[in-house]
């Protein structure tokens, strides 16, 4: 007669995966190294001391106080909706309107902030003025601003390089973030 | 022919057969999509949203620090800390964290080394921009701040 053949109790698989998936919730972590990538200026003490004079108009101010309050070219402002636009403007004014920079290459955005402004604020700012750039090399690159973002991060493929180069040319990415001021702590 | 229906016995059980696969489903999920920690982080860290985003590329050229308020408070207080690999440190230790950090890189990819800055949204500007200040005198002037993708910031 024949006997079927004792099956081994499976019933306790599910316990082995649930062991092993609780093992790695606790021990792994999703990955994140994505962010707002900035270049520092070089070390305080090599700057030449000589004060290179920067017009006024080739500068477009932006600035933060201790309560978070943001400046631009010294009118108090609320809503940074049209923000990007105006700093694109600025920055490819070409000596048009003569309060605006002169060109590209001299157009300079002056990011100041104080010693107590919050990090999300400055992340905040600094996102507007970095896109409103992205914005533009994306534009001359004929790319969308993620696609030049993407080739951006990856320079070693030749295609990307392409697109940065194209991209870049002749707008450099003058966002000079200033030393805060020290009203906050 | 009664004219009470016999009653039925009919219990339905739900097949339970297919939870491994789930389960393992999850799991492969988890092993693929996940790294091990490397570090535990004593900060607090609320990450800010951004758009513009880059990825870092090379995992191997990327140091990271951490800032924000200690989770343990009562031993560490309130103000906001700078952790780098495991433990607290001060401003003044960043320049020799840096050399450690080029230290275990080749030579010729010393200066490509990405400082990755994970800053909590409530940490203030005026010790962040110290450990700016930091960096720019050990000559690691690639800078990354961590930030996640906000995805419903209207254009």
């Amino acid at each position: 007669m024949a006997r079927t053949t004792p099956d081994i109790p499976n019933a306790s698989m599910a316990d082995i995966a649930f062991l092993l998936l609780t093992f790695f919730l606790v021990t792994t972590t999703i990955p994140n190294n994505k962010g707002l990538s900035i270049g520092l200026p070089p070390p305080p003490e090599a700057t030449p001391p000589e004060d290179i004079k920067i017009q006024e108009r080739n500068m477009f101010k932006i600035q933060l106080n201790s309560s978070d309050a943001l400046l631009v070219e010294g009118v108090p402002r609320e809503d940074i909706s049209g923000l990007k636009d105006e700093i694109k403007t600025f920055v490819l004014n070409n000596g048009r309107d003569p309060a605006s920079s002169d060109n590209p290459e001299k157009a300079i955005v002056s990011f100041k902030t104080d010693r107590g402004t919050s990090h999300k604020r400055f992340i905040e700012l600094l996102d507007v003025i970095q896109e409103a750039y992205y914005d533009l090399y994306a534009e001359q690159a004929g790319v969308t601003n993620a696609k030049f973002r993407a080739a951006a991060s990856d320079l070693s493929v030749p295609d990307n390089k392409a697109i940065y180069d194209k991209g870049r040319a002749g707008i450099p990415l003058n966002i000079s973030i200033a030393d805060p001021t020290k009203v906050g702590n | 022919m009664s004219k009470f229906k016999k009653k039925t016995n009919v219990k339905q059980e739900i097949p339970t057969s297919s939870m491994p696969d789930v389960v393992f489903m999850l799991l492969f999920f988890f092993m693929v999509t996940t790294e091990m920690r490397k570090t535990s982080i004593e900060v607090k860290q609320e990450i800010p949203k951004a758009t513009q985003l880059r990825k870092l590329m090379r995992k191997s050229l990327v140091a990271n620090i951490y800032i924000g308020e200690p989770k343990k408070t009562d031993l560490y207080g309130r103000e906001p800390r700078i952790q780098a690999d495991d433990v607290f440190i001060d401003t003044k230790d960043i320049i020799r964290w840096v050399n450690a950090q080029r230290d275990n890189l080749d030579e010729t990819e010393r200066d490509q080394l990405t400082v990755a800055m994970k800053v909590d949204i409530d940490a203030k500007r005026g010790i962040i921009s110290d450990v700016e200040t930091e960096l720019r005198k050990a000559s690691a002037r690639k800078l990354l701040y961590s930030t996640l993708e906000n995805n419903d910031r209207k254009q």
